[in-house]
């Protein structure tokens, strides 16, 4: 099955309750993928400064690798832990040299998103559990997505957990399998793309980084999802500024939007979306098969 | 018994979901003999919750206020359910007979395989409505999705919006109203006269539906099975 669930806000006033808010559609949405849970944040971002979310093993020392990458590379590098990952914020133009340096002071690392805005954090695990070690309740921002997976194409492993990220700023959830992607996997990579994952969900995620790298827009890329991906998919993608919503023409898996003048928001199942601030009253459909839906803020 | 039953003004056992599991409530719609004098049924804090009211073989009416999840009222036997919200996936599931009315928007295959009742959308329904339907009639409002009617048997589809693409797919003698455009006919649904005979059935399904009069029957359009998928047909051999 899968559970996914996105939260685009349109109110300022509620940006500093987008975490708790997000938490707690996850936490709904636990019984349709109890397998691992992650999600992204698309939060406050400073000018010139680019956020890489690491991942580590358990127990790792956040601050004695930021001290490590800073001795490598005399990079300033801000470190913010929770739990398993980290997010190192460093200035934009030392992004490669402090890349360089992780995979050479610290190759078990993996940085599993990056971005002016945007954090991602991904375990194993209870999605409501996922949720509290990473204290995503205490998270503000302007839109977040989130997952939670019954595994069905690869194994229940960090890497296959979701959100996939593979462009700056930009990530995607998934539920459902596709059916062509080793051969969209082919072409991307032929183009010069590098897949960190097994998982076709990712695949998916980088053919929308793709799509958009060559100049479309997220719903310009979502169309040309429709003709390019086989399969059966929900999808909810987040960027830097917009948020979008796609089901594939068969429209095998669930979804459910609610919208208000306060938010956008996305779940697999109404009942994600109870406890959201005026939901009573909030234009709640269906989204239709095959029809891109995306809402982005002005840059 | 731990559902929390108040007798209100109206006469009606209130059941309140943010107190009594979902478990509570049907156990309690079970446990309804023909002649129960509790009659009247009203479930507050649905919360999406799935498998409401489902099962229900007595002649009560249950009121659902707010939006309710998967198989809502699947099963139904003699029930009156309304659901003040929408319905997700499957609502009314294998109905046998009694009355299930969304007043929102149902999700996937409203009213798959049932045998018998009535089924009202006010809103639009989705994919699949009336998949397999054996002798229920589904009365949708708005729209319906993609491949409704698929091999559906017995009873009677009005639409008053639109269909999607492949209506009525490997349709066999269910009858197909729509008053709105149509995307596509799947296999061998074809469009059939209304003749003064379907505009009585149709007349009466709009009315058991509570809306005779309020639309124009001259302009439905009938569907039905054109028959060529009943019998082998060596043409066809390829497609088996």
């Amino acid at each position: 099955m899968c559970g996914i669930v996105g939260l685009f806000l349109k109110d300022k006033t509620l940006e500093p309750e987008l975490g708790a808010l997000i938490a707690g559609m996850l936490g709904v949405m636990c019984d349709r993928g109890p397998d691992s849970a992650g999600f992204a944040v698309y939060g406050a971002g400073a000018p010139g400064m680019v956020k890489l979310t690491v991942r580590g093993p358990e127990g790792t020392d956040f601050a004695v690798l930021g001290a490590r990458i800073e001795a490598a590379t005399d990079v300033l590098v801000s470190v913010s832990p929770r739990a398993t990952h980290a997010v190192l914020t460093v200035p934009a133009a030392e992004e490669a040299t402090v890349r360089a340096a992780l995979a050479e002071v610290a190759p078990e690392m993996r940085i599993v998103g990056a971005g002016s805005r945007m954090e991602l954090y991904k375990e194993v695990g209870l999605p409501s559990q996922v949720a509290t070690r990473f204290a995503l309740d205490t998270m503000s921002g302007t839109h977040a997505i989130g997952h939670t997976r019954m595994a069905t194409e690869s194994a229940v492993t960090t890497d296959g957990a979701h959100p996939f990220s593979t462009g700056p700023d930009q990530c995607l959830v998934h539920n459902g399998s596709l059916s062509n992607h080793a051969g969209v996997r082919r072409e991307l990579e032929r183009e010069g793309l590098r897949l960190a994952t097994d998982n076709d969900s990712e695949v998916a995620a980088a053919y929308l980084t793709h799509r958009m790298k060559a100049g479309d827009t997220l719903g310009e890329a979502l169309t040309h999802s429709l003709d390019d991906l086989d399969g059966f998919y929900t999808f909810v993608v987040g960027t830097e500024s917009g948020f979008g919503v796609l089901r594939d023409p068969i429209a095998c898996k669930p979804a459910v939007l609610a919208e208000t003048d306060r938010y956008v928001a996305f779940g697999s199942e109404y009942r994600a979306l109870v406890d959201l601030p005026g939901i009573e009253h909030a234009k709640v459909w269906e989204p239709e098969p095959g029809k891109v839906y995306f809402w982005e803020h002005a840059a | 018994m731990s559902v929390l039953e108040l007798d209100t003004p109206t006469g009606a056992r209130v059941v309140d979901l943010s107190t009594s599991s979902v478990r509570e409530l049907n156990a309690a719609l079970h446990a309804l003999k023909a002649d129960t004098n509790a009659t009247r049924w009203q479930v507050l804090n649905p919360r999406g919750r799935h498998a409401l009211a489902a099962g229900i073989d007595a002649p009560v009416t249950v009121e659902i206020d707010g939006h309710a999840g998967y198989y809502c009222a699947g099963m139904n036997k003699l029930a009156t359910v309304i659901v003040n919200g929408n319905a997700g996936v499957g609502v009314a599931e294998n109905i046998m007979s009694g009355l299930v009315h969304v007043k929102g928007d149902a999700s996937q295959s409203a009213g798959a395989t049932g045998c018998g009742g009535l089924i009202i959308i006010d809103g639009n329904a989705s994919a699949r409505c009336g998949i397999s339907m054996k002798g229920v009639d589904i009365v949708v409002k708005g729209s319906v999705g993609h491949m409704s009617a698929f091999m559906a048997q017995a009873g009677a589809l009005v639409v008053l919006g639109d269909a999607g693409e492949a209506l009525g797919d490997s349709l066999y003698e269910a009858k197909l109203f729509v008053r709105g455009s149509v995307a596509s006919l799947g296999a061998d649904c074809i469009e059939k006269g209304l003749r003064d005979e379907h505009r009585a059935l149709l007349a009466s399904k709009l009315e058991a539906a509570g809306i005779l009069g309020e639309v124009d029957i001259g302009e439905f359009r009938r569907y039905g099975s054109g028959r060529t998928l009943y019998h082998f047909h060596v043409d066809n051999v390829s497609s088996y």
